[in-house]
């Protein structure tokens, strides 16, 4: 156990010469809400990639709750406890809501069931089934998806796609949830509603969120603290109104 | 509501086995005061082979979404497999001859098993078009090994023995309805869940901790399984087992099948199947002698016509139009909206909204930070009813009975 839930040793990688993310030194406290922002292309979604097992970090290494976990699958990252969403939306479309959620809750030691178990339909796949649906179902009613869980998840409107690929990463019970720009698209009100769950789901669920955006309010009313990237390199790191105040942060925003 | 719903997929789940079970009785039914032809009694059990590779190969092609042109070659491994152990225990013993086949049925898809596995586990890491070639040059090999083994039989082909004409398409429907069961059964659980998120989306199922892998293998292997299963059916059903029946021309009709059935469709694949292997068998008899150069081009011709009459839109609005099921159609319940569609109401605004409102209804959020904006009707979070512990708490056996 450590201090920081994640902790990354001079992350970096490159793209044959292209040098994509260099040096990324990052701590997250647990239970904090850390922003990540930057202009286009400055390399936020590559950190996600690498630390999601995506990508294999050329230099540098990262830690999750003092584990090393460089090198390991995807797979793997997602049972040691990090869960992510997309910033494209990449939900299992052809499948209900609530299939969705339970395709999340999949890998839960709880719900562990052989695949001849429900091959021949033995009572240890119903009451699994049973139990899976339940605990999906609590997780829809925290976003308020309970009623859409029969519909399919390519016919919701665009807010709560996002709303579902977040609780579809929740269903993995991480202890780091990275989100990929979840207020993308959203309407105001849709994005105060945002706030307010990835504010509950940190504290019921006590989680780390580590969150993209490009849009400073939601930044700013959420993390605590932030990381600017810029050109693959850090450029301000710290409190939020420290980052956004900072003039070089302003200069690469809005340039000049 | 979800309970109502539960219900009724079940009963269309259970519908495809009475139709079957049902089906069979008849046939009984038949051959006990009729009697049924030779030639019927060597299509009941082709038909039921089909539908088993059909379905065992929707599951690869249809729920996992990888094509996969090797199904005849795992085929041919049951096949050969299965009904060698089926002629060594004829040898040895005096084994009832329905056990005997269902010994070499396990033992045939074993050993397809094996082979799906072996061909799956490099094969797998290949994408799309790829695997296509690479199973399909795998079901080639396979031929070309039983061509040149001496102890099956070599190009002459392995004889078996007929398994006996007037219970045989019992067999074999029976053995359908496992299949059936156990297919069916594995994609509507968590495994087939997760196979299907692969299909969907695979980088997803990746970061929700799929193991993509493993359920790809599976799901190969278990193909792979029932496809030697149906192998050591068709070695019951003929005389000779010949290795040229399992060329690619072979997979590539099974893959119709499942084309034509619709992919991910379990009870399509098994009607496409029936209807093509039927109508195989009745043009191999029509069209003999002369006419027999022209069966492949009628073969042809009809499966594009079905193609199209399923799949092309123009087609679909015509049959959209002439639907026998509009006449069954239930009207709307509530008699307003019934009457309103009658008369064909419009939405009366009494005043369309401007922009200014619209701004107003949008803009919630120029307070600070969406820190104090108002709650929208619905919108509000539901406090859990559980703490996070007591969800992800192991499931305790005798928890229902509270």
């Amino acid at each position: 156990m450590s201090e920081y839930i994640l902790e990354t040793k001079d992350l970096g990688i490159s793209f044959g010469g292209l040098k994509a993310v260099q040096n990324a030194n990052i701590k997250i406290k647990k239970g904090q809400i850390y922003g990540m922002v930057g202009p286009n292309g400055a390399g936020k979604t590559t950190v996600f990639n690498m630390l999601t097992g995506v990508y294999i970090p050329t230099t540098g290494t990262f830690y999750l709750d003092g584990e090393e976990l460089k090198g390991k699958t995807q797979e793997q990252i997602n049972h040691k406890g990090i869960a992510r969403t997309f910033q494209n939306i990449r939900l299992f479309s052809n499948m209900s809501v609530i299939r969705n959620v339970m395709v999340g809750l999949h890998n839960q030691p709880q719900y562990k069931c052989n695949f001849l178990t429900s091959m021949f339909r033995l009572p240890k796949h119903f009451k699994t089934e049973k139990a899976m649906q339940e605990h999906a179902r609590e997780i829809l009613k925290v976003f308020g998806l309970d009623e859409e869980r029969n519909n399919l998840a390519c016919n919701l409107p665009y807010g709560k796609q996002r709303k579902l690929e977040i609780a579809r990463a929740l269903a993995t019970n991480p202890k780091l949830l990275l989100l990929d720009e979840p207020a993308a698209g959203m309407n105001p009100q849709e994005t105060a509603d945002l706030v307010r769950i990835v504010k509950k789901i940190r504290d019921e669920f006590d989680l780390t969120v580590l969150l993209i955006e490009h849009d400073m309010k939601f930044v700013s009313g959420l993390c605590e603290e932030l990381t600017v990237l810029n050109f693959g390199t850090v450029l301000a790191q710290g409190k939020t109104e420290d980052c956004l105040n900072d003039p070089e942060v302003i200069k690469a925003y809005i340039g000049g | 509501m979800i309970m109502g719903e539960k219900k009724k997929f079940k009963i269309s789940n259970y519908l495809n086995y009475a139709i079957i079970i049902a089906f069979v009785i008849v046939m009984i039914i038949i051959n006990s005061t009729v009697g049924l032809g030779y030639s019927d009694k060597s299509t009941l059990p082709r038909i039921a082979f089909s539908c088993i590779l059909a379905v065992s190969l929707n599951l690869v092609v249809g729920f996992l979404g990888e094509l996969s042109l090797g199904h005849a070659g795992f085929m041919c491994v049951g096949a050969y497999l299965g009904c060698y152990i089926a002629n060594t225990i004829r040898a040895g013993g005096s084994m009832p001859e329905l056990l005997t086949v269902i010994i070499a049925m396990i033992v045939g898809g074993f050993v397809a098993a094996i082979f799906g596995f072996i061909i799956g586990l490099p094969a797998l890491r290949l994408k799309g078009d790829y695997l296509a070639i690479a199973t399909l040059a795998f079901g080639e090999i396979v031929r070309c090994i039983f061509k040149n083994l001496k102890i099956f039989g070599g190009a002459m082909g392995m004889s078996t023995k007929l398994y006996n004409g007037n219970t045989l398409y019992i067999l074999a429907f029976v053995v359908l309805l496992v299949v059936l069961f156990c297919c069916q059964n594995l994609i509507n659980s968590k495994h087939g869940r997760a196979v299907i998120a692969i299909r969907d989306n695979e980088i997803a199922a990746k970061a929700m901790g799929i193991n993509v892998t493993f359920y790809k293998l599976l799901i190969f292997i278990v193909a792979a399984f029932f496809a030697g299963m149906a192998g050591v059916l068709y070695g019951s059903t003929i005389g000779t087992i010949r290795q040229e029946t399992f060329s690619y021309n072979y997979s590539i009709e099974i893959l119709v099948m499942v084309v034509l059935g619709g992919m991910g469709s379990i009870n399509g694949s098994m009607i496409a199947a029936a209807v093509i292997t039927y109508l195989n068998i009745v043009l191999q008899q029509q069209l003999s002698g002369a006419l027999a150069p022209v069966k492949n081009i009628v073969y042809a011709l009809i499966l594009i016509v079905i193609v199209i009459f399923s799949n092309a839109p123009a087609m679909k609005s015509f049959r959209e139009k002439f639907n026998p099921k509009k006449l069954f159609r239930r009207k709307p319940k509530t008699p307003e909206v019934a009457e309103a569609i009658e008369r064909k109401d419009e939405a009366k605004w009494d005043r369309i909204p401007t922009k200014i409102d619209m701004d107003e209804v949008l803009s919630a959020d120029t307070r600070s930070n969406y820190a104090d904006a108002p709650v929208p009707p619905g919108a509000d979070v539901i406090p859990m009813e559980r703490s996070k512990d007591e969800m992800y708490r192991p499931i305790e056996s005798g928890k229902e009975e509270k």
